[in-house]
């Protein structure tokens, strides 16, 4: 199927006094999975209104391969829209509801039956075809939403949260069969998220966005690897901080950093810093190992911190261990695999003492939030 | 196991329409097959002559033009009612618009309808502004026709049908009607070809509630309708009050209530039939 770029220039959108978007601007390329991610009301359900035409930008531009669209009413966009709730129509069969944008065209009774059969087909429903919604199951109309949604050849396809209404199991596979259907059909996608797993997982590119605007764009890893800012670092996944200031170099790469609750250590200068900078150093507590004895085989780039377990939370593959270093700051939150071959490994629990480490590179820098 | 309390739970209201519905009903029955009494009232003789007379022209009129004013007025209420209930529906202050069409109803029946006949007469508010604006020379006579008996029920009855129509569109689903358009749908098809299917229910209770009343109605055809325009009703006060034949009155109600009773019968089967 044809696709399209979707550019959106300086977009604003104002209800009264609230400022749902601000200014934004990004460019969404052709055949991309694009995931637009944030907290409610950050504007990621605003911005793909606008796109899909429901709603009105106060100020900006959006163009669909260089085309101003803004003008034109939703039906005449070459846009289609998976709302939340699925929004098939109750009295209609899976069949007729798939028929229905045909039907409005006037299609010929045999070119809506090849279509209908095609796209049920796409999404292996073509056996539900003479059900009625309510007898469907979640997944199933999520399904039939798709093949509806598809059956007007779009360029460009609008996900408003589509797999909120579903269990977790379902979500991963039907997070799974998306991205099969997105591979089949080749037109762009702009994937509307409050999950961050369901972003990551499916997204060629993630531009994630709070209180009306953009805070990062980038691919799902440099999300993730290099947040741009404390509310990204926050946002995606869970990061520990500390907090300091940069009082000299080290070498061409790291820096010296003191934190008045955590000590001094090395840290790798992943964006520029001058000395004398305060900034948060953040590490993933996956990052990081913990032990009740420090190793005496470490490598000279780790850093090392001592600390007692405050508490701990045992989630089946991993136990998330809290880790005071602090009596003035949250504890440091660590991760533990459950894996046999760390033999030498003694079991960690509530009060002990323990080292933590982790290596420098595995930290970055994000500015301290006001 | 668990006690069925449902037989005292619908007790009351068994009692309630047995005493004041069916056996009423079957009263009425019997008696429009018996013998018409001296002075009113019936006499215990098996009779046919009430439904003989039935069949005479005259009445045959009165039957037609009560059907007429019936459908006119209930197509009517809905026609008006559907956009009132939608706008009332998608309003931010739908409880005070809800208030304002309840308002009149805290005025009596008759005196509502008594202020049509002060707006209509022919020395009413309409005629003197009429007169006044210089369009009319003589006063023109609005009132005792089939018209003036459709504007006033419409006006009395309305909220029957608005209100009904508006608890359906207030609980109908409009991101559906934002799905039809984003499929290619304009706003009037959507509305047309996804909420109207959806709000079937509200649109049989709203024809039912606004049916009924107008087909039994007749206090509004004696005030504001002539002699020309009487409807069923009007037959049965007449035989019940002024002639005095009450087993012709009930054969008139027995007509009236299975006429009511096949049109609603018939409405609801094409309805339902259309549900899966």
């Amino acid at each position: 199927m044809k696709s399209s770029q979707v550019t959106i220039e300086n977009v604003s959108k104002n209800f009264g006094d609230f400022f749902a978007l601000k200014n934004t601007s990004l460019t969404i390329s052709k055949g991309g999975f694009y995931s637009l991610l944030g907290p409610s009301g950050c504007g990621k359900t605003t911005l793909l209104r606008i796109i899909g035409g429901f709603e009105m930008p106060t100020d900006g531009f959006v163009y669909f391969d260089g085309i101003n669209v803004l003008p034109l009413p939703p039906n005449k966009r070459h846009v289609n829209t998976i709302f939340q709730n699925y929004a098939l129509f109750p009295h209609l069969t899976v069949f007729e509801n798939v028929a229905f944008p045909l039907r409005l065209k006037k299609n010929t009774e045999a070119e809506i039956k090849r279509a209908v059969q095609e796209n049920l087909e796409l999404v292996r429903m073509e056996t539900e075809s003479k059900k009625y919604p309510r007898q469907l199951s979640g997944g199933q109309k999520q399904r039939v939403a798709i093949a509806r949604a598809l059956i007007n050849k779009p360029q460009v396809l609008l996900l408003d949260e589509p797999l909120s209404a579903l269990d977790a199991k379902l979500r991963q596979h039907m997070l799974l069969e998306l991205d099969a259907i997105h591979d089949k059909v080749g037109i762009t996608f702009i994937y509307v998220t409050h999950d961050q797993a369901e972003a990551l997982s499916v997204s060629d590119q993630v531009c994630v966005l709070n209180k009306g605007e953009i805070q990062q764009i980038g691919t799902p890893s440099e999300i993730y690897e290099s947040p741009a800012n404390e509310f990204v670092a926050r946002f995606i996944g869970e990061a520990n901080y500390i907090r300091g200031k940069i009082t000299a170099l080290a070498d061409a790469e790291h820096a010296v950093f003191e934190s008045p609750d955590y000590g001094k250590f090395t840290v790798y200068l992943d964006k520029k810093a001058p000395i004398g900078s305060e900034v948060a150093v953040t590490v993933r507590p996956e990052k990081i190992r913990i032990a009740l004895e420090k190793p005496s085989n470490l490598p000279i780039d780790v850093n090392v911190l001592h600390g007692t377990v405050e508490d701990m939370i045992y989630t089946g593959f991993q136990t998330k261990y809290f880790v005071r270093i602090s009596e003035k700051k949250d504890p440091l939150i660590v991760f533990r695999q459950h894996v046999q071959y760390f033999m030498d490994e003694k079991p960690i629990t509530w009060k002990d003492k323990v080292c933590i480490w982790w290596n420098t590179k595995d930290s970055f820098m994000v500015e301290v939030g006001k | 196991m668990r006690k069925n309390y449902g037989p005292i739970y619908v007790a009351p209201i068994a009692f309630w329409l047995c005493a004041f519905l069916s056996v009423p009903l079957l009263i009425t029955l019997s008696y429009s097959f018996l013998t018409k009494g001296l002075y009113g009232g019936v006499e215990l003789k098996f009779s046919l002559a009430a439904y003989k007379s039935l069949l005479n022209t005259a009445v045959f009129k009165v039957l037609l033009n009560t059907i007429v004013i019936a459908v006119a007025s209930t197509a009517i209420m809905v026609a008006l009612a559907l956009p009132t209930a939608y706008y009332i529906a998608r309003s931010q202050v739908k409880n005070m618009l809800l208030m304002l069409i309840i308002i009149p109803f805290w005025t009596n029946f008759l005196i509502r309808i008594y202020a049509w006949i002060a707006i209509l007469g022919s020395n009413g508010l309409l005629n003197n502004f009429l007169s006044a604006a210089g369009i009319t020379d003589a006063p023109v006579q609005f009132l005792y026709n089939q018209y003036a008996i459709i504007l006033v029920i419409i006006y009395t009855t309305i909220p029957f049908a608005i209100f009904p129509l508006y608890s359906t569109i207030e609980k109908f689903d409009f991101s559906l009607i934002e799905a039809a358009m984003d499929l290619g749908a304009s706003k009037t098809v959507a509305l047309w070809k996804i909420m109207i299917p959806n709000i079937r229910t509200g649109i049989t209770t709203a024809v039912l509630f606004t049916f009924i009343p107008t087909f039994g109605n007749f206090a509004v055809p004696k005030l504001v309708g002539g002699t020309s325009s009487w409807m069923l009703g009007n037959l049965i006060e007449r035989e019940l009050n002024i002639t005095r034949n009450w087993p012709l009155a009930s054969s008139f109600s027995v007509v009236l209530t299975s006429v009511t009773m096949l049109a609603v019968l018939f409405f609801m089967r094409s309805q339902s039939k259309k549900e899966l």
